[in-house]
């Protein structure tokens, strides 16, 4: 029962940054198995390289060092063990649902007649009976995912990967659909001897795996994992999911405490400062974005609230919520303890603000607690006319960051800049300009050398 | 669900229609095509006969041509831009190949062309008939390639992944994922480039080369022959005739086609409004076409498993090698050496064999083309745009026009010209101004065509809100409609100025009966260097226009485009 179908032995992912400038590692010695009759959860942000790991395993990429087994053989190609739910289904809009379906077995060379039994086999599965001939456009996003899911149980894989499968998917057809895949794995003649699901939904990893591994980012490794011992199906209603789902949120939005077992809290660690103020990753969220969650936190009242409970009470992904919680965190308005946020006394100010006294807060503090935007600052009043190519800065990310990633900081970091009235970007010249009173009445209160 | 032809029966009114049309379409093919293998010898050229009752011989002849040729566009399209796109090595040679000649003015080569083939096929008339096929072919081509190899390029990520998850051989690949993803822009580019292709095909089925007259049976030789025998009559119907078989085309083959590519549109989502073909919807409530692919279906199975098993997948997870990049650098290396020494070798030949003067000279005179098409685009912008504005914003007037604009867009000007050029003569207009006139036949639909896009892209809240604003006049136009549609307006100059330069190889040397008007620019020097057979003049003069059309598309068009893209696009 527990042999391992899937292997990774100190995995490492390194991709060259643009114009031979070094290398950016996505992944740092990763190393897990995959068991027999377990649904295994890869639980990250975006950034921690689950999806590259995913892909790793698969053998779409290879790693760049480190090995992946799967049934005991290295993996060098397309894994044949494994079959994948996409995020955005991938599905032939010129195919039917039938072929779709089909082509998996048809890639393997499976004669026509016993291809079809197998593929309407695994449509009827996924309740699709009588779609057959449908194209994909005349189907929901819902329908879409099933035969999604169908195609990859026609070829009956060793290991299903699903590849944040729910999340393309409005709230009511997620939790439907992945009811329905519980359903059948507990049911117990799963198309696949196991799963390995990626996904950012705390409760949805709960809810559907055996054993959820954290990622963290920056790179992306593994920082602990958590056995959901539980029977299935695993009831939201019991008070040991509620703290598992709880201690789970507790370790994703603090990203430097190191995991311990279930029960016990974490501690927070220091978090060592990193050499540049480039490093730090910010969390790509808007300041209206910041605003409107503290304003909403601040009408409930109440002292803290339960970071689980507010996912759904604004109604966002829990992703969206991890990132605003993330830069609330960071910019001193709001403390994480026990799965709690509780607004500081800045972060009350913040929330009840009008508009210029907002940007004046948010400006103080952007200051005083991200040194990026000090860094940022300084080397525009170090220049004579207060401008500065947008390509030093973009330079200073791209040591740190992939090209794309470099350029959505440089893009949230403008966005903050601007709200904050710190600096303007020209996009035409394609420089960053000092805002004409920036820094005149705001103190400074950071003293670089303390820093 | 398939409508049934005819209730119960088996065969309804459609399959008659279809088995009717299949047959008439085969039996004209045969007839027409079996004139392309009638002998000649360069001293007895067919003979055209005016007589107005041979012209539907004549236009199904030239019809062939270019659906011959339209065959080989997309071969050479599906073949050239899978290579592009799918090996890098390939695509650092191939993509630059097609940009240049791209560039290179299609009638500037066809003397080339015209002496290759009728050395090739010596004593057939095959020769010329593939030399018309083959001018017809690079008109069409390097649009076409250029569509399938961006397309290729713009697969979804997923759907790459997935295909080679799930084990698709080469062949499956390209058929159930490439190839339909690229459909809808080929189709697309397809029927443009065709409808560019009747000006090149008109252009080179009557043609002087090394001092012979060739002629094919064909329109483009019938108003060749008209014009030397100053015939009006004869080129009304000629005309006629052309614009009747440019309508037949489109309904019965381009619509079905667009309707029919419709369903590979990638968008998950049913669209708002399908196009439709009264061709396409009889025959798809025929039976036989199903029954012909129910037969066909097991065929078809066991070729696919033979080609898929021939191309056993590929898996190019291998991690990169420190003799992988050695290779890049040696296969780079030889990319750029051979360039140097081509590159050598034609300076030495036109060096020696006309001297720098020459270069000089014609240099001069490709300035004097390039002013001509300059005054030309500036023209045209400003005649064109407001009125292609006025139809873009007219909903209504955008759909009745936009046929009216694609049918002008695609008849040759080339048609036109014998009348153009009676004029010039009884009103006296100088040549050198008037082949501005006749470049602008032809390359200024390009620019209301895009106006027209330019124009219906434009949100129509903007518009309300200029109104709310008042916003009127020109302030309207610099706020709001400039901006709208400058993207655009660049895209129909380019096309527009490709047009007029290899519109001026036709246009600045024009006749009526015995009179010749001859302007003075690189058109007529290329004209009169292929008449004379005068290769190293050739050459130079093609090699002169393809270096304007590149130095104007890397120093204005392409920089002019970009900015488009960053500063107005949303």
């Amino acid at each position: 029962m527990n042999d391992e179908l899937i292997r990774c032995e100190h995995v490492y992912k390194r991709f060259p940054l643009p114009g031979g400038k070094g290398e950016f590692t996505a992944l740092s010695d990763v190393s897990l198995s995959v068991r027999s009759g377990e649904v295994l959860a890869l639980l990250g942000r975006s950034g921690s390289g689950k999806s590259t790991l995913l892909r790793i395993m698969a053998g779409l990429i290879p790693p760049s060092s480190g090995d992946v087994l799967s049934g005991g053989e290295p993996v060098t190609s397309a894994n044949p063990d494994v079959a994948m739910v996409f995020q955005t289904f991938a599905l032939l809009p010129w195919l039917t649902v039938l072929e779709n379906v089909e082509l998996g077995l048809e890639a393997r060379g499976i004669r026509r007649t016993n291809r079809v039994r197998r593929a309407l086999n695994a449509v009827d599965l996924v309740g699709l009976d009588g779609f057959e001939g449908a194209y994909p456009r005349e189907l929901s996003g819902g329908m879409k995912q099933r035969v999604g899911c169908a195609r990859a149980f026609a070829i009956e894989p060793k290991v299903l990967f699903m590849d944040e499968p729910f999340s393309a998917l409005d709230v009511l057809t997620a939790e439907n659909l992945r009811s329905e895949i519980d359903q059948l794995w507990n049911a117990g003649n799963f198309p696949s001897k196991s799963i390995l699901l990626v996904t950012h939904n705390i409760e949805e990893a709960v809810f559907l795996a055996d054993r959820v591994i954290i990622m963290g980012s920056n790179p992306g490794h593994l920082r602990g994992e958590v056995e959901v011992e539980l029977s299935r199906p695993h009831n939201r209603l019991d008070a040991r999911f509620a703290e598992i789902v709880d201690h789970l949120y507790t370790i994703m939005t603090n990203p430097d405490v190191t995991i311990a077992a279930t029960g016990a809290m974490p501690a927070v660690l220091g978090a060592a400062p990193h050499a540049s103020p480039f490093a730090q990753p910010l969390p790509h969220v808007r300041p209206g974005g910041i605003s409107g969650m503290l304003q909403l936190l601040a009408e409930h009242g109440e002292q803290t609230e339960d970071v689980a409970h507010l996912s759904d009470r604004l109604s966002i992904t829990a992703d969206d919520l991890l990132a605003l919680l993330e830069a609330a965190v960071s910019l001193k308005f709001a403390e994480i303890t026990d799965g709690d946020v509780t607004l500081t006394t800045t972060g009350r100010a913040f929330a009840a603000s009008s508009i210029q006294s907002g940007k004046e807060i948010f400006r103080k503090q952007l200051l005083e607690c991200v040194r990026l935007f000090d860094s940022i600052v300084r080397t525009l009043e170090g220049k004579k006319d207060g401008t500065m190519g947008v390509d030093f800065f973009l330079d200073l990310w791209d040591e740190y960051f992939p090209a794309a990633e470099a350029q959505r900081q440089f893009e949230t970091a403008v966005d903050w800049g601007r709200f904050a009235e710190l600096f303007e970007y020209d996009s035409l010249e394609g420089v960053l300009r000092l805002h004409e009173s920036a820094t005149d009445e705001t103190p400074r209160a950071l003293d670089p050398a303390s820093a | 669900m398939r409508r049934g032809g005819g209730g119960s029966l088996p065969f309804g009114l459609p399959d008659v229609a279809v088995t009717l049309g299949v047959l008439t379409l085969l039996a004209v093919i045969a007839k027409v095509g079996a004139g392309a293998f009638v002998p000649f010898t360069a001293k007895i050229v067919p003979h055209v006969d005016l007589d107005p009752r041979n012209l539907p011989y004549y236009a199904a002849r030239s019809t062939l041509r270019m659906f011959v040729a339209l065959v080989w566009s997309t071969l050479f399209t599906l073949v050239y831009g899978y290579f592009a796109a799918r090996s890098k090595r390939a695509e650092r040679v191939l993509i630059p190949l097609l940009d240049i000649l791209q560039s290179v003015p299609v009638l500037g080569y066809l003397s080339v062309i015209i002496t290759a083939f009728i050395a090739l096929f010596r004593g057939s008339l095959l020769g010329l008939e593939f030399a018309a096929i083959f001018a017809i072919f690079t008109s069409q081509a390097w649009n076409m390639t250029f569509s399938f190899y961006q397309s290729l390029k713009s697969v979804p990520y997923e759907l790459q992944e997935a295909a080679t998850l799930y084990r698709l051989s080469g062949w499956q690949r390209f058929v159930a994922l490439d190839v339909p993803f690229a459909t809808i822009g080929l189709v697309w580019n397809a029927m443009i480039s065709f409808g560019g292709g009747w000006f090149f095909l008109a252009a080179s089925e009557a043609i002087t080369v090394l001092n012979h007259n060739y002629t094919l049976p064909g329109v483009g030789s019938y108003v060749a022959a008209a014009v030397a025998a100053q015939d009006i009559r004869a080129l009304g119907w000629a005309i006629v005739t052309i614009a009747v078989v440019i309508v037949l085309v489109d309904q019965f083959f381009w619509r079905p086609v667009v309707a029919w590519a419709d369903r590979f549109r990638f968008e998950q989502n049913a669209a708002a409004e399908a196009p439709r073909s009264w061709v396409f919807d009889v025959i798809r409530a025929a039976n036989i076409p199903v029954l012909v692919g129910r037969v066909w279906a097991p065929v078809a199975e066991s070729i696919g498993r033979l080609l898929a098993a021939a191309t056993e997948a590929r898996f190019a997870t291998r991690r990169q090698t420190a003799e992988g990049a050695r290779g890049e650098r040696l296969f780079n290396a030889a990319v750029i050496v051979v360039v140097i020494a081509l590159s050598v070798v034609a300076l030495r030949f036109i060096l020696t064999t006309v001297g720098f003067e020459e270069i000089f000279k014609v240099f001069g005179l490709g300035l004097a083309t390039m002013a001509r098409v300059v005054v030309l685009v500036a023209f045209a912008t400003i005649v064109w745009t407001p009125i292609g504005v006025a139809i873009g914003f007219n909903p209504r007037l955008a759909s009745a026009l936009q046929p009216v604009v694609q049918f002008l867009s695609s008849f040759p000007a080339n048609f036109i010209f014998p009348f153009a050029t009676l004029a010039f003569i009884r009103l006296g207009v100088p040549i050198n101004l008037g082949a501005i006139l006749l470049m602008a036949l032809g390359a200024q639909w390009y620019i209301l065509f895009n106006a027209i896009a330019g124009a219906q892209s434009i949100p129509t809240d903007l518009r309300e809100m200029c109104d709310d604003c008042d916003l009127r006049g020109w302030r309207r136009w610099r706020r709001l409609i400039v901006p709208g549609i400058f993207a655009s307006l660049v895209t129909g100059a380019i096309t527009a100025s490709g047009g007029a330069w290899n519109a001026s190889i036709v246009s600045e040397v024009v006749s009526w009966g015995s009179t010749t008007l001859t302007a003075t620019g690189l058109g007529t020097y290329i004209t009169e260097a292929t008449t004379g057979g005068d290769w190293p003049r050739i050459i130079l003069g093609v090699s002169m226009m393809s270096v304007f059309v590149v130095a104007a598309n890397r120093t204005i068009w392409r920089p002019l485009y970009g900015y488009a893209q960053k500063r107005f696009t949303q």
